[in-house]
């Protein structure tokens, strides 16, 4: 067994569209440790969701993977073929998506749509899948599991909706599981409900991949985190070092303004300009136009990920190693 | 949603009858007494009161109206002047013309609609999706007697392969029904096509195909159920449309079906007949609709559980 339930190398993907090549995920190169929930961090658009569709096979037309590699579990999965793929999706490699309501089928029961991702993957009765299935209700904290099973989407809430998402993606116990934002549409309450619902699949021995643009949810969970930026990792660390010591300055500028959210300044505290459009990405560093560090080495050349002091810390700064004055 | 469904019937059923009493009345507008018409030019006056008296053309018109009603529902709708027979029997065999033609028809629009419709979809912008489409256009926008002149020249008279008109045997329904489900299989090819389309952006396909469904599996497991909800609706009110009786269609290809009596009606001032077949078409229509409006009640359940 490899010690990385996920790996991923130089992985490049990119939308062809009329106006050229959208580069929405730009070298990219991350690990999800076994049984760790492994974070990825960011604004929206950056890359997170494209990423994670990747490595799924599911990235849209005219979007393709360009370059890179992608293993699971050891076995290297860029270049199967399709049905190969569709054999390990929902079966060894799950994901759940963001608004689970639009992401189950409306006219199907969903004690149906559970069983079907079961004998998609395994020769079993009805019977057995229905039995399963309420076993695997039970696990996510589905209370009255038969009962539910038959109900349509539209009869649950949002949070027993996407209790219902992770039975799915969680009945053939697989290897990894990919969470795209997956308390974003939930109020915070059913948010702590899912994420200590993570946190228990995790013990049990899944790996996870979380995605969110909440450094709070991130906080709570996750034990490595990358932070992503216009398509790039600029910055990983372990989830304590990361909120200690962020290094980047689009880290500590995320940081920043997610403190001063919390605390109630007077201010908020924002950061200035735009994200980069990702058509035409600023020859150097992403960041440079925002950034007040800015020099003329990082508007030539894109920085390479430096190691910073503390173990698997790592940042695309030309100043990471700089002691603050 | 029994209260739903049979609140609706009720609408329904009076919607009816104000069709039944628009017909009545426009009928009794046209000029000239119809006992007049139906003795001849040469009867003499008290001939023509006698039949007035019999035929209940004397008294008030809703009190005739409410008669006629009586009767309809007894199944009785009066007796041709022009043919002399009842025209519930004529309606009867005329209509099982009309429904041979409209199972035909739909049967054969249908599936080269919803095939073609799909096809287009799965490979949208390819030369299957543009040769459909162009097809489907001209489904549409043309008329049916002029695909009906096309189908009698070419099929018909050049190729002798099917008879021109007439249907001495199954075979010469064949060319009417070719016509009649031209347009609805192009209308419907269309609309699976952009529900389709719009169907396979959604989230849930998505989430099929992260369950490790294949493309056919996500096709007809999860895209096509949904996308025949809207299409089922248009596949109904289609259906009645040709089986409320196809004038045009019956009329080119001489199909003793309901259109064809209306017309033969109107031809003859029988108003017994005229009155009969227009009633009919107007209940078909009707109950076309509220068979559309269940199908949907009962296949989309968030509908469901509203009502
Ligand atoms: N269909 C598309 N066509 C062109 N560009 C796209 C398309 N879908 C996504 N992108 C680009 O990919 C980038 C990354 O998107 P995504 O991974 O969804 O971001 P997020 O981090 O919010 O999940 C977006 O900024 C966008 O520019
Ligand atoms: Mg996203």
């Amino acid at each position: 067994m490899a010690d990385n339930t996920l790996e991923i190398r130089n992985l490049n993907t990119s939308f062809f569209t009329q106006h050229g090549e959208v580069r929405a995920v730009n070298d990219v190169s991350l690990d999800v440790r076994r049984a760790q929930i492994t974070g990825i961090v960011g604004e929206s658009g950056c890359g997170k969701s494209m990423t994670a569709r990747s490595v799924m096979g599911l990235v849209r037309y005219p979007g393709r993977i360009v370059s890179g590699r992608i293993r699971l579990d050891g076995k290297e999965i860029t270049g199967l073929s399709k049905k190969e793929m569709c054999s390990l999706r929902g079966n060894e490699l799950s994901m759940i998506f963001q608004e689970p309501m639009s992401s189950l089928n409306p006219v199907m029961k969903v004690g149906k749509q559970v069983e079907e991702t079961l004998r998609i993957h395994q020769h079993v009765t009805k019977e057995e899948a229905a039995r399963r299935t309420e076993e695997i209700f039970r696990e996510v904290g589905i209370s009255d599991a038969r009962s539910r099973m038959a109900c349509y989407p539209h009869q649950l809430s949002g949070g027993l909706r996407q209790r219902v998402m992770i039975a799915m993606a969680m009945i053939c116990k697989p290897k990894l599981l990919i969470a795209d934002e997956p308390t974003t549409a939930l109020d915070v309450t059913v948010e702590a409900q899912i994420l200590s619902l993570m946190k228990r699949l995790c013990e049990g021995g899944t790996s996870i991949l979380l995605i969110s643009h909440n450094l709070g949810v991130i906080a709570q969970v996750c034990d490595y985190v990358y932070v992503m930026y216009a398509g790039r990792i600029v910055e990983q660390a372990d989830t304590c070092t990361l909120f200690d010591h962020p290094v980047h300055p689009y880290t500590r500028a995320l940081l920043g303004a997610a403190s001063s959210l919390r605390s109630g300044a007077a201010r908020l505290e924002t950061i200035p300009g735009g994200v980069p459009n990702l058509l035409h990405l600023p020859s150097g560093c992403s960041f440079s136009p925002r950034c007040e560090k800015c020099a003329r080495q990082c508007q030539n050349e894109v920085p390479q990920m430096l190691p910073v002091s503390g173990e698997g810390h790592l940042a695309r700064c030309y100043f990471a190693n700089v002691p603050e004055e | 949603m029994v209260r739903n469904a049979l609140q609706r019937l009720l609408q329904s059923v009076l919607v009816l009858l104000g069709a039944a009493l628009l017909v009545f009345l426009m009928l009794r507008i046209i000029p000239g007494n119809p006992a007049a018409v139906l003795m001849g030019e040469h009867a003499d006056a008290t001939v023509i009161k006698r039949m007035t008296e019999e035929l209940g053309l004397d008294q008030p018109v809703l009190v005739q109206f409410f008669r006629y009603i009586a009767d309809a529902l007894r199944g009785d709708f009066g007796t041709s002047f022009s043919l002399g027979k009842p025209v519930s029997e004529l309606m009867a065999s005329a209509f099982v013309n009309t429904l041979i033609l409209a199972l035909f028809a739909s049967a054969y629009a249908w599936i080269l609609g919803i095939i073609s419709g799909v096809i287009a979809a799965v490979k949208k912008n390819s030369l299957p999706d543009r040769l459909f489409m162009g097809a489907s256009l001209l489904g549409v926008s043309m008329p049916v007697f002029m695909a009906a002149m096309l189908l009698q020249f070419f099929l018909g008279y050049q190729l002798k392969w099917l008879p021109i008109a007439g249907t001495s045997d199954w075979t010469g329904f064949i060319l009417p029904a070719i016509a009649l489900g031209w347009n609805s299989a192009g209308s419907v090819a269309r609309l699976v096509r952009s529900t389709l389309l719009e169907i396979l952006e959604e989230d849930y396909i998505d989430t099929a195909r992260a369950k490790g469904r294949g493309q056919m599996g996500v096709l007809m497991v999860h895209a096509l159920r949904n996308a025949m909800l809207p299409v089922i609706t248009m596949m109904a009110i289609q259906l009645s449309g040709m089986l409320s009786g196809a004038v045009i269609t019956e009329t080119v290809f001489s199909v003793n079906g309901i259109g064809r009596l209306a017309v033969q009606a109107i031809s003859s001032r029988d108003i017994p007949l005229l009155q009969g077949t227009v009633l009919f078409s107007a209940a078909i229509v009707i109950i076309g609709n509220y068979v559309a409006d269940s199908l949907y009640n009962v296949l989309d359940p968030r509908i469901r559980k509203e009502a």
